[in-house]
């Protein structure tokens, strides 16, 4: 099953690596793996997705939670109502006869268009999973040359977010 | 260039005079109370070294390999606990003190190694003995600094020393970069620091407690299984209590041994692949399990799902992670656990409390213990035997020593026939299960216990893996023994060859393969461990008659310096009881 946790760390080198060594020395592959700072410069979020059992999982975010530099870390899941979304970038070839079926589909998906070149443009779309899923099977067709996406990041809904035991 | 400690209430930063790096990191270990080290020099490191010698609170000893200085640390750490502290150059020096820190990680002891690097300017260059050992040691830490910025040295030392000893504790890796120890600066020293991610130490709730005592009331065949928690709480005096008051048998692991005195009715000593017979059934028949500071290792529970398979699981820990890691527990109590001990002595004091009749239970683990008595018997022979060596030790030094180990079939000998009555006093690679730590943590025990007798039982394997290290226990006058159960092979591996491989000797063979040496065939010895004691200005003395031996240990255990005595015993001898791999405690093998 597919999980997504975010963990509230000490923005300082080193951290990342910790994080993710958690993982990477359990057998763990991520699927997606974000990292920013928060309003707060002191702190940074992680917010990380992959597939596991959900116990060996949960060992995983226990062992994370006796890093030192880790301060809280969410399990987001049915028990608790969050938000997710994530960013692609992807530039697609597009000259003169497929660029206006290409915005077609970005205007459905709301998708913004950064970038034009006579060959090819660039897009902007965000989303939760499943948008992203059908916006990118709907623009395949038309030849993606490069993408990139900035991963899952998540916040729970409501008062700021206590520890979260699972 | 140091300064005069000031003493402030309430306590307040207080500023030094401006000095070098390595003088303030000097000055911040003696705030943290430290007052030795065991160091070995190198370029990236000789600042230290050098700040070390203007030191007059802190005696500074040079092990003659990194490792021999890891365990030197790590066995005064075991031995007092307060935190041990080894120094290394970086590069080949720094490696040299992974699996030290890997060791301490296992058996979580409060280790603080501190590591020269290369000027900053090098960092990522490949430079000469330059290795990324914070990235290295990532997987084994409880936590690392890398001092970027000098005038956080302060700050990191004492962080440092906070995380090693506070909550589960662990090794603290603090690299430190050449630059950092020579810039000149006035360091400001912290009174306290504030670590965002340590949590508070936590307590159970007295609901919790209440709950688990009931279980206990109701329970016909309770056991405590008790772990190396006990002693890194300092909650022995708390354990005893609690099971005299409770009445409860106490099975203890390695790690946990000494907590509860060996001799006790209640003491099942210690279980697992080589514990007691009834120790393990004890276990096994349990209806209500108490875990307290324990990890339920693969060596304490066999297979998994046959471990106390019948019994309620009540896990008391500081570390939530090991909550369900290796066995489902039904109840799990998240705490310090000397608090929970002193509370619920509280409690059983305050009436919440109606002591369970456990006659039938004790008629029953009596039994057992009858039918396969501990110490655990073993066939006369008329050569020495390792076990009759460990046995005499006991006797002559009846029982009031420190015994460190190494790793093999002498570790599990070590326990089960010197009985440890209180903590602290069984050093041992445990978890890890690290060949050659036993020499070099005995010299760390007797560096804090100048005055105490402190034996290194060792294998001739194990015990060669460290064997420079007597060149330190000579030039530092540290005074502990060696009693070195030779027997030619690697002992324990040998077993399982007999046991599981028809005997086919893989490399196992310490001597010449074709002339192997023994109790029969002294003449091949191999090497001659005395001759080798002597070139290091070692004391030393060959037994090979059972006759002789009583009295050569009076002459070790009476010496008043270092001391090896090379006690040839035969390598055909079996540690038992054992449980092997994928069998259950009942499966236990006592032939």
């Amino acid at each position: 099953m597919r999980h997504t946790i975010s963990a509230l760390v000490e923005n300082k080198f080193g951290v990342l690596a910790r994080v993710a060594g958690m993982f990477s020395g359990r057998g763990f592959n991520i699927d997606t793996l974000n990292v920013g700072p928060t309003h707060d410069p002191k702190y940074s979020r992680i917010t990380i997705t992959l597939r596991a059992q959900e116990h060996a999982l949960d060992m995983a975010i226990k062992q994370l939670d006796r890093l030192i530099n880790v301060i809280d870390i969410t399990h987001f899941g049915q028990r608790n109502a969050f938000v997710a979304r994530e960013l692609v970038m992807l530039k697609v070839s597009a000259s003169g006869d497929t660029r206006s079926k290409v915005i077609e589909v970005c205007d459905i998906f709301r998708a913004k268009v950064i970038d034009v070149t006579p060959v090819a443009i660039i897009i902007e779309c965000t989303g939760n999973e499943n948008k992203i899923r059908a916006f990118l099977e709907l623009i395949t067709p038309f030849g993606i040359l490069e993408l990139a996406r900035t991963g899952n990041v998540a916040l729970l809904r409501g008062a700021p977010a206590e520890t979260e035991e699972d | 260039m140091k300064t005069e400690s000031v003493v402030n209430f309430p306590p307040q930063d207080e500023k030094g005079p401006a000095m070098k790096g390595a003088d303030i990191l000097v000055a911040c270990l003696e705030r943290e109370g430290v007052d030795v080290v065991f160091a070995y020099p190198g370029g990236a490191s000789m600042e230290l070294h050098q700040a070390l010698t203007r030191s007059s609170k802190i005696r500074t000893i040079l092990p003659r390999h990194e490792q021999g200085g890891g365990f030197m640390a790590h066995g005064f750490a075991r031995a007092t606990g307060k935190a041990g502290v080894c120094m290394a150059t970086s590069g080949p020096g720094a490696t040299n003190l992974v699996t030290c820190i890997a060791d301490a990680y296992m058996d979580s002891i409060p280790l603080v190694a501190i590591t020269g690097q290369v000027y900053q300017e090098f960092i990522g260059k490949s430079a000469f003995q330059e290795t990324d050992f914070f990235g290295m040691t990532l997987p084994i830490v409880k936590h690392s600094f890398l001092v970027l910025t000098a005038e956080e040295l302060p700050v990191i030392v004492k962080k440092a020393f906070e995380i090693a000893t506070t909550g589960r504790p662990g090794p603290v890796v603090i690299d430190i970069p050449k630059d950092v120890q020579q810039k000149i600066w006035e360091p400001i020293f912290p009174s306290k620091v504030e670590i965002p991610g340590m949590r508070e130490m936590p307590q159970a709730s007295d609901a919790e407690l209440i709950e688990v005592l009931q279980k206990l009331e109701k329970s016909k065949q309770p056991a405590l299984y008790t772990g190396g928690g006990i002693i890194s709480a300092e909650a022995t005096p708390e354990l005893r209590e609690f099971a005299e008051l409770t009445g409860v048998p106490v099975a203890s692991t390695l790690m946990g041994l000494g907590a509860f005195p060996a001799d006790h009715h209640q003491s099942l000593y210690w279980f697992g692949m080589h514990g007691t017979v009834a120790g393990n059934w004890a276990v096994c028949d349990s209806d209500l399990l108490i875990t307290l500071g324990a990890r339920f290792d693969d060596r304490i529970t066999g297979t998994v799902s046959k471990f106390a398979p019948d019994a309620h699981i009540v896990h008391f820990d500081i570390d939530q992670s090991e909550f369900n890691k290796n066995k489902f527990a039904h109840q799990t109590v998240f705490t310090d656990v000397k608090y929970a001990l002193t509370r619920m002595i509280q409690l059983i004091k305050a009436g919440h409390f109606k002591k369970p009749d456990l006659s039938a239970w004790f008629k029953t683990i009596d039994t057992w213990k009858q039918e396969h008595p501990y110490p655990f018997h073993y066939k006369e022979s008329k050569y020495i035997l390792p076990q009759q060596a460990i046995e005499t030790l006991f006797e002559v030094t009846k029982g009031d020593a420190i015994i460190s180990t190494g790793v093999g079939q002498h570790q599990m000998w070590a326990p089960q026939y010197y009985r440890f009555g209180e903590p602290r006093r069984f050093i041992s690679s445990l978890g890890l299960g690290t060949m050659g730590f036993g020499y070099p943590a005995a010299l760390g025990a007797q560096v804090a216990f100048p005055d105490k007798l402190v034996v290194d039982i060792d294998g001739d394997g194990s015990f060669l893996m460290n064997v420079q290290e007597m060149a330190t226990a000579k030039i530092e006058k540290i005074n502990a023994k060696i009693l070195l159960l030779n027997n030619q092979h690697l002992g324990m591996v040998v077993q399982w060859e007999d046991r599981f491989y028809d005997g086919c000797r893989g490399h196992t063979i310490l001597g010449d393969p074709t002339n192997i040496g023994g109790p029969d065939n002294l003449e091949a010895i191999y090497p001659d461990y005395v001759t080798v004691a002597k070139g290091f200005g070692i004391q030393a003395k060959r037994v090979h008659r059972k006759e002789d031996l009583r009295a050569a240990i009076e002459e070790m255990v009476n010496s008043d310096g270092p001391y090896l005595l090379d006690v040839i015993v035969p390598y055909t001898e079996h540690v038992l009881p054992f449980i092997p791999q994928k069998m259950s405690a009942k499966e236990i093998l006592t032939d």
